[in-house]
């Protein structure tokens, strides 16, 4: 297939499609309503599932149950329907179930509005369900990244049994870009389901039972150490980044996302002033790159940690930098997003930006 | 004659008492002095020859614990 | 001699975890046997709630999953979407569905969803030790309505199968009892035809079944099967409320 001008919202639907999803469960919520009204035509018409739930609680639920009977499920939403998500979530991640969840971030708390934002960073990597889980988080930064992503995230979700969450924003849901859907998914052995709870006529002679609960407080914890050595798994295999401008930076920025995007035209207009900025942007968010902290150079005056939030990733930059390099804050919330002069003004105060 | 035979799985008993109030010959009783490994007294028959077979007190017993064979 | 009853294959050898003469064990009994008559049990999913039912997906003796609280419904959706030939049932208590599940219930009934919904009316909150439930009777001392439910306070009793029967999707709606061997007899053919609707396609089924709980009623478990007879049934009476099959043979 050749290049085609594609909305990013409709995208990730395609992708999806690429990837071999089987069934979408989800409810209306902006900004990623075309998610669900692509898949809905598209999938129905190749004899797949999608289905329009009543709520974002039953949507959820819906994908625990078609996740447990060995299907690539999905579903899609934004903040305060993720937020509802929670406890499918954490049951899912219990359980040890693969499905990917696609959440288009728009600004907070509570209503907030539709414009574009990140402040379900904390909602995305700590979760808002119960106990040590954790989902596997990508947040990329262009609608090619997002497509390849959404792509591999079915295969990277059954490889772990574990949920997998594309991050992204409305900006990236709304805005076309000329894409490829045809680049090569890295190659995984998968082994066959045999979880699935799909009757015992597909497995005779041993139940398969989806569930996550353990009345065995040592079972409960054995389970919990199990989820850990996976996660650590995953810290291990899956992280990903990208090290942008980083021949001796004299500052760095730490980004993701839409805000990448920003930053980038920032540290072009830096450059021009003789300003040299590189710049670390996570694509894993969990796991987090905290080892492209290692690169920083040890005289560079400063880390900017620049969101779309009042600062909940900087959590996990003071975490990797360890107080090696001060740690500086710009963001910008409620939808609002900053030009790159803005960042430009804040790298130059770098002194006014740290956090103490 | 009797026309149906009881077989009970003891240990499967909570003697919550369902069977004996429901056999309508009234001859289950609970066996005060055997308990069976859960602490719970045990079911027995009193006048086995008087078992009509109809399996009620197996379809009142939640937990499986009566089995019913009848002549036919 | 032949073998009139005993312990049937639908169900595991595991010993129940209810309390003694609770009727959710004989519920299980007849679910597990009509899955066997109907010869169905290796495509069965059994969909486990939350409250004494929590632990039922060891007893069934098929592929089972464990619901989030009141969520049954939407996983049971989300398994037949996706396995649409196979047989798939939950497994509800009042406060699972009546109370925090009644929208993925209701939802699940009005898109016709082709699954049977096992609903256990007991008229309390069994597994945390005897709260006031949906379908708590008017006067009913709980251990949070202690002077006994009041119409003002708590609202009346909800009547499941007297508000599903007005939803489309439904193909078979009855409500039974377990209180005796009369009705015993009843819910049997109750939920075997159920799963028979089911296996036709046909669409929603749910069979609501009063249920005792002798242990937060207070009562001996002989005395709680009386119960049901003297409170229970003249509040919720027994009977078939939506049967498609008789209607189409009807038309
Ligand atoms: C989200 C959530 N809220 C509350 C609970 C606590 N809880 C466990 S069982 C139960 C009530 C179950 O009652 P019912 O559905 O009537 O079933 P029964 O125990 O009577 O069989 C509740 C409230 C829970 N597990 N999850
Ligand atoms: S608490 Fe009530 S409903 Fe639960 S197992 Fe005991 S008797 Fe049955």
């Amino acid at each position: 297939m050749a290049k085609v001008l594609m909305k990013g919202n409709e995208a990730i639907a395609l992708a999806a499609i690429k990837g071999g999803v089987d069934a979408f469960y989800g409810y209306p919520i902006t900004p990623q309503n075309e998610v669900p009204e692509y898949l809905s035509k598209h999938l129905l018409a190749n004899g797949k599932v999608f289905l329009q739930a009543e709520s974002e609680v039953a949507a959820i639920n819906m994908v625990y149950g078609a996740a447990g009977a060995g299907k690539r499920v999905m579903t899609s939403s934004s903040s305060p329907g993720i937020a509802l998500k929670q406890e499918g979530i954490s049951y899912i991640a219990a359980a040890e179930l693969p499905c990917v969840i696609v959440s288009v971030m728009r600004g907070g708390p509570g209503l907030g509005g539709i414009q574009p934002s990140q402040a379900d960073y904390y909602q995305a990597t700590r979760g808002g369900g119960n106990g040590d889980y954790q989902l596997i988080v990508y947040a990329p930064e262009s609608i090619q990244e997002t497509i390849d992503i959404m792509k591999e995230s079915f295969d990277i979700a059954d490889y772990y049994r574990n949920p997998v969450m594309v991050l992204v924003d409305g900006l990236i849901g709304q805005m076309m870009e000329s894409v490829d859907f045809d680049k090569p998914v890295k190659e995984r052995f998968l082994p066959e389901k045999d979880w699935a709870t799909n009757g015992t006529m597909n497995h005779p002679g041993k139940r398969n039972i989806a569930n996550s609960l353990q009345i065995d407080p040592k079972a409960l914890e054995q389970h919990n150490i199990h989820l850990q050595e996976k996660y650590n798994t995953v810290k291990k295999n899956e992280v990903r980044y990208e090290l942008i401008n980083f021949d001796d930076p004299e500052y760095v920025i730490v980004a993701y996302g839409t805000m990448a995007r920003i930053c980038r035209s920032a540290i072009e207009l830096l450059e021009k002033e003789g300003i040299s900025v590189g710049m670390i942007r996570p694509i894993s968010l969990f796991p987090y790159p905290k080892e492209a902290f290692a690169k920083i150079p040890d005289k560079a005056k400063g880390i900017l940690t620049c969101e779309l939030s009042q600062g909940q990733m900087l959590d996990d930059v003071l975490i990797a930098n360890n107080g090696k390099h001060k740690v500086g804050f710009f963001g910008r919330s409620g939808g609002m997003l900053p030009d790159p002069e803005e960042i430009v003004e804040a790298i130059k105060n770098f002194n006014e930006r740290v956090v103490k | 004659m009797p026309k149906g035979k009881l077989t009970f799985d003891h240990e499967r008993c909570k003697g919550c008492g369902l069977c004996v109030e429901y056999c309508p010959q009234k001859i289950l009783y609970q066996d005060k002095k055997t308990l069976n490994d859960s602490g719970y007294n045990i079911v027995s028959v009193s006048e086995p020859d008087k078992c009509i077979g109809c399996a009620f007190c197996a379809m009142m017993c939640p937990d499986s614990v009566i089995k019913v064979e009848v002549d036919k | 001699m032949t073998v009139k009853y005993e312990k049937t294959k639908g169900l595991t050898d595991k010993p129940l975890s209810y309390c003694p003469g609770c009727t959710h064990g004989i519920v299980h009994k007849l679910v597990g046997e009509s899955l066997v008559e109907l010869d169905i049990l290796d495509r069965a999913i059994a969909i486990a709630s939350v409250g004494c039912s929590v632990f039922s997906y060891q007893f069934f003796n098929c592929d089972a999953q464990q619901a989030p609280h009141g969520r049954a419904c939407a996983e049971a959706t989300g398994i037949k979407r996706v396995l649409p030939d196979n047989i798939v049932f939950t497994y509800q208590g009042d406060g699972d569905l009546a109370s925090i599940g009644i929208a993925e219930t209701i939802h699940a009934a009005n898109r016709g969803e082709n699954i049977t919904v096992i609903f256990i009316n007991n008229a309390i909150y069994g597994m945390t030790g005897g709260q006031m439930a949906p379908t708590s009777l008017i006067g009913q001392k709980t251990t949070t309505s202690q002077d006994g439910r009041n119409q003002a306070d708590h609202g009346n009793p909800i009547k499941i199968s007297e508000m599903f029967k007005t939803i489309e999707g439904v193909a078979y709606l009855e409500r039974v009892a377990v209180n005796n061997p009369k009705n015993v007899i009843r819910a049997k053919k109750a939920i075997k035809k159920a799963f028979k609707y089911q296996k036709e396609k046909r669409g929603f089924t749910m069979i609501e079944v009063l249920s005792s709980c002798p242990v937060n009623w207070g009562m001996k478990p002989v005395d709680a099967l009386k119960w049901i007879e003297s409170d229970m049934i003249p509040n919720y009476p027994l009977g078939v409320f939506k049967d498609k099959g008789a209607d189409d043979e009807k038309n």
